[in-house]
């Protein structure tokens, strides 16, 4: 049986991992492929998105109309379940009480994590973004280059299935042909945007996602992901085979029933578990990580979050993908006599380095858009086009590091509760509308805004990190984390050049505004760390055992047989999201993992 | 799939989730917004008052997400007769029927004010406090001028009433009662747009599973002067 209790487990496995996100669900699926012996600990409960999603529910049949409540922090239908920025009973705190120096953490506690509920968007990070320290003089290099990196893009890619299109964009790498699927057609606003925003010089192109906009190739891709393996070939022709295409229709965060959008669950583990070769425990939260006598990894502690006993798993090796923070958190509580200040930590940097998106948005109504005739516009609900960083190569330019892209949201959404004041700006009425009145207006303007996203790179800097709080614990008694977060004046004036840029094109839209666009208070504009969800560092990798906490393999210097699986391994933000990034890294460190054990060395 | 009410328990069993604590915590929250004004005006004798009961406990980190629920299914509400009729009106003021769709109450968006401000969780406390003190100065307002309770009055003096508050709101949306009639009207028109009947009247054509994805039809381009894709 693969979904196990504490009293079923193995007397030792061949690897422990603990998470079962992004990078937990990727090194499951490898290293179960190859043949190990793999127990995955969840800290969530099993969740099964083929029968648990609600996919064409309209917003009247959800209490309250499914706004976000403590109980359902991104609101009633979001594929989040025991998750938020707070927990009961979890807490975590702020050194400063400083808003601006506060940092936001959402956790997600259930099987996939939070790859139940992404966004989707899948980019890669390009060549100068392993290289921010050389270019840049900030932040650090990571131990490859892109090239080192580009193989494991192209196989995460295939596995996952992303659709996408070859621009050959400068630091926006393309994919190797074949690889990727077909982008969606735009909607109206995202071609009026490319039209308007090609004098300014930017391009407006699709964007990459891990949404299945036709089937994946059943025939091709098993034999070219497991050369030489019959039965991963199988298993993998097989899952892909029970993925369907988009439906064009229901919105990617509340899930997807029909694995079209990518998930852990329905894509790593579902033919993971269909090996034998994977033991799946869930409830259980892993708040130790042991060592033997000769200073390796030999297992975890966790408690068994539905009897609250303590119990322990023994393995060759430990990987560790909790989702950067909580992967810390587990170091940083892995005291021993060897590393007193914590597992993997003689260089001192676990918690280090903390960075996430540089992030606002700028929104308009576009008068252009107004009265379109009626149309549906899902397309593959969310996000088709962005604008991949225009000035990469005039970067001396600029009076910040580092770029950012820019994604759009447009069209004629589902509507939900707040569109009842979306149209008092535009409003003709003396007063708020309402009536008839109304009821004409958003006849009217309904589907005419359009906002812009940007998401820009942040360079590690010592002022944002974690440690332990020396006092506050959970409501297991484990020590929790306390965060420091300063944003530098390279991000405050990147801020500003977004917002100014954003507006630029939604003003060339013939957009109208309603909110000020922040250039001037960047401080203001800036969303506090964490908020874009896209946090990663604290175990950076390096080249140097005395900077860094692992190697390019994600092997922690001090203990090589713990492998950190997730985005504490980054040692910088690049502008492209993190979980592509993640996975390739996830997938590089298993393949390695394994040439590793075949020739004994762990 | 669209159809999920699939013969489960009804909610409400175990629904408690969250722990005593946190439900007292926010039961005194709501109890302490609650002003003077709103206590006596439903203090006063009406047809068939009772007090509101405040409600504790939401639906939990974990619900159903597949089930159809609706008002009153996960906690009890809070409109007596009268005050229901009341909102009635002042949703089909706020989304009256016309050629193409349906008024507000006919789709039962009365019932998801009630559903609102019997919320027991604190993003919807200073809405109760603000909408039931409106109910209650509504009708304080309109026996005033006109001496009769609001729902007596001819529609064009109901419609009058609610122009004047739309420009108080209009002016401050903070400032009572244009915070009544702004919040009101934020919660009536999202609550009618999110139905079936008011997503087709503004023009949302989605949620519709298809085999394809074409892009905008050609007369959509035209109208934008953009060439076919
Ligand atoms: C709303 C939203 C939108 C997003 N959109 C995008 C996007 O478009 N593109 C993008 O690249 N990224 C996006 N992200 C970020 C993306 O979700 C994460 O980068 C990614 O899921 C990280 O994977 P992970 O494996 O590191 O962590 P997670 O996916 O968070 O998984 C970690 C798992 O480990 C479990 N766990 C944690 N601690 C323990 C413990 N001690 N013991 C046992 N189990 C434990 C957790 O319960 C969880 O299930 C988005 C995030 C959110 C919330
Ligand atoms: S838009 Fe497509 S991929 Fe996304 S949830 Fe809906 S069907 Fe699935």
């Amino acid at each position: 049986m693969p979904i196990v209790s504490p009293k079923q487990l193995r007397e030792r496995y061949d690897v422990i991992i603990v998470g079962s996100g992004a990078g937990g669900g990727q090194m499951a699926y490898t290293l179960t492929m190859e043949g190990l012996k793999v127990l995955v600990l969840e800290a969530g409960r099993v969740y099964d998105p083929v029968s648990e999603t609600p996919m064409l529910q309209t917003w009247n049949q959800a209490p309250l109309r499914g706004v976000a409540t403590p109980d359902k922090q991104y609101g009633f239908y979001d594929a989040s379940i025991e998750s938020g920025w707070e927990l009961p009973g979890e807490p975590y705190t702020n050194a400063s009480s400083e808003p601006s120096r506060q940092f936001r953490w959402w956790r997600q506690r259930m099987l996939g994590g939070r790859t139940n509920h992404w966004g989707r968007v899948s980019l890669r990070n390009g060549p100068y973004d392993f290289k921010t320290r050389s270019r840049q003089g900030i932040g650090f290099d990571w131990p490859m280059t892109y090239q080192d990196l580009a193989p494991w893009y192209d196989k995460a890619e295939m596995l996952v299935g992303i659709f996408g299109d070859q621009e050959g964009i400068e630091n926006s790498p393309d994919s190797s042909p074949g690889v990727l699927l077909p982008p969606p057609k735009f909607r109206a606003g995202e071609i009026l945007a490319r039209e308007r925003a090609r004098p300014l010089g930017i391009s407006v192109v699709p964007v990459h996602r891990a949404v299945l906009t036709q089937q994946q190739d059943a025939w091709r891709i098993p034999g070219r992901l497991h050369p030489g393996n019959p039965r991963a070939q199988r298993l993998l022709a097989e899952n892909m085979r029970l993925r369907l295409k988009c439906l064009f229709a229901t919105d990617c965060h509340r899930g997807c029933s029909i694995k079209a959008a990518f998930d852990s669950t329905s894509v790593y583990l579902a033919p993971a578990l269909k090996t034998g070769d994977l033991d799946l425990l869930p409830q259980a939260m892993v708040h130790q990580v042991t060592l033997n006598a000769m200073g390796k990894a030999s297992g975890v502690v966790f408690i068994d979050k539905q009897s609250g006993r303590e119990h322990r798993a023994r393995g060759r090796v430990v990987v560790i993908a909790g989702g950067s923070q909580e992967s810390v958190r587990l170091l940083l509580n892995s005291q021993s006599n060897r590393f007193p200040d914590g597992l993997a930590n003689s260089s001192g940097l676990v918690g280090k380095y903390l960075t996430d998106s540089v992030a606002r948005r700028v929104s308009a109504q576009i008068p252009a858009l107004e009265n379109l005739p009626l149309h549906n516009e899902d397309g593959v609900v969310g996000q088709q086009a962005y604008m991949p960083w225009w000035l990469a190569g005039e970067q001396e330019t600029l009076d910040f590091p580092g770029g950012y892209k820019a994604l759009l949201v447009s069209g004629r959404k589902m509507p939900n509760l707040n569109i009842g004041r979306r149209f008092d700006q535009v409003s003709q009425a003396d007063g708020i509308p309402f009536g008839r009145q109304l009821k004409e207006e958003a006849r009217r303007y309904y589907g005419s805004f359009q906002s812009i996203g940007a998401q820009g790179a942040m360079a590690a800097n010592d002022d944002c990190y974690c440690e332990l709080d020396p006092v506050v614990k959970d409501r297991w008694g484990i020590p929790v984390l306390r965060f420091h977060w300063k944003w530098s004046e390279d991000e405050l004036r990147q801020v500003s050049h977004q917002q100014r840029a954003m507006a630029e094109i939604l003003e060339a839209m013939g957009g109208r505004f309603f909110k000020r666009p922040l250039a001037e208070q960047p401080e203001k504009a800036i969303r506090q760390g964490g908020t874009i969800i896209h946090e990663v560092g604290g175990a950076i990798m390096g080249a140097h055992p005395s900077k860094s906490v692992t190697n390019q393999w994600c092997q922690t210097w001090d203990v090589p047989n713990l492998i950190v699986g997730d985005g504490a391994t980054f040692p910088g933000t690049a502008d492209k999201n993190p979980t592509l990034t993640i996975m390739a890294l996830a997938y590089r460190a298993a393949d390695h993992l394994v040439d590793e054990m075949k020739k004994g060395n762990l | 799939m669209n159809d999920s009410t699939d013969g489960r328990e009804p909610a409400g069993k175990d629904l408690p989730r969250v722990d005593r604590r946190t439900a007292l915590r926010w039961m005194g929250a709501a109890t302490a917004a609650i002003p003077v004004l709103e206590r006596e005006a439903l203090g006063a004798e009406r047809s068939g008052t009772r007090r509101p009961r405040l409600p504790a406990g939401g639906y939990g980190p974990d619900p159903d997400l597949l089930r159809s629920y609706q008002p009153g299914d996960l906690w009890s509400l809070t409109l007596n007769d009268a005050q229901r009729r009341l909102v009635m009106v002042l949703c089909d003021l706020v989304m009256p029927a016309d050629e193409s769709s349906p008024s507000a109450s006919s789709l039962g968006v009365h019932d998801f004010i009630d559903e609102w401000i019997s919320s027991p969780y604190p993003g919807q406390v200073e809405d109760r406090r603000i909408l039931l003190e409106g109910l209650a100065w509504i009708d304080v307002e309109a026996i005033r001028s006109e001496g009769e309770v609001f729902v007596s009055l001819p529609a064009e003096k109901q419609f009058k009433m609610c122009q004047a508050l739309a420009r108080r709101a209009k002016a401050s949306s903070n400032t009572f009662p244009g915070s009544f009639f702004y919040r009101l009207r934020n919660l009536v028109a999202g609550a009618y747009y999110t139905t079936p009947e008011g997503m087709e009247d503004i023009g949302y054509r989605g949620n519709t599973p298809q085999d394809r994805w074409d892009g905008p039809p050609p007369e959509v381009l035209e109208k934008l002067n953009l060439p076919p894709q």
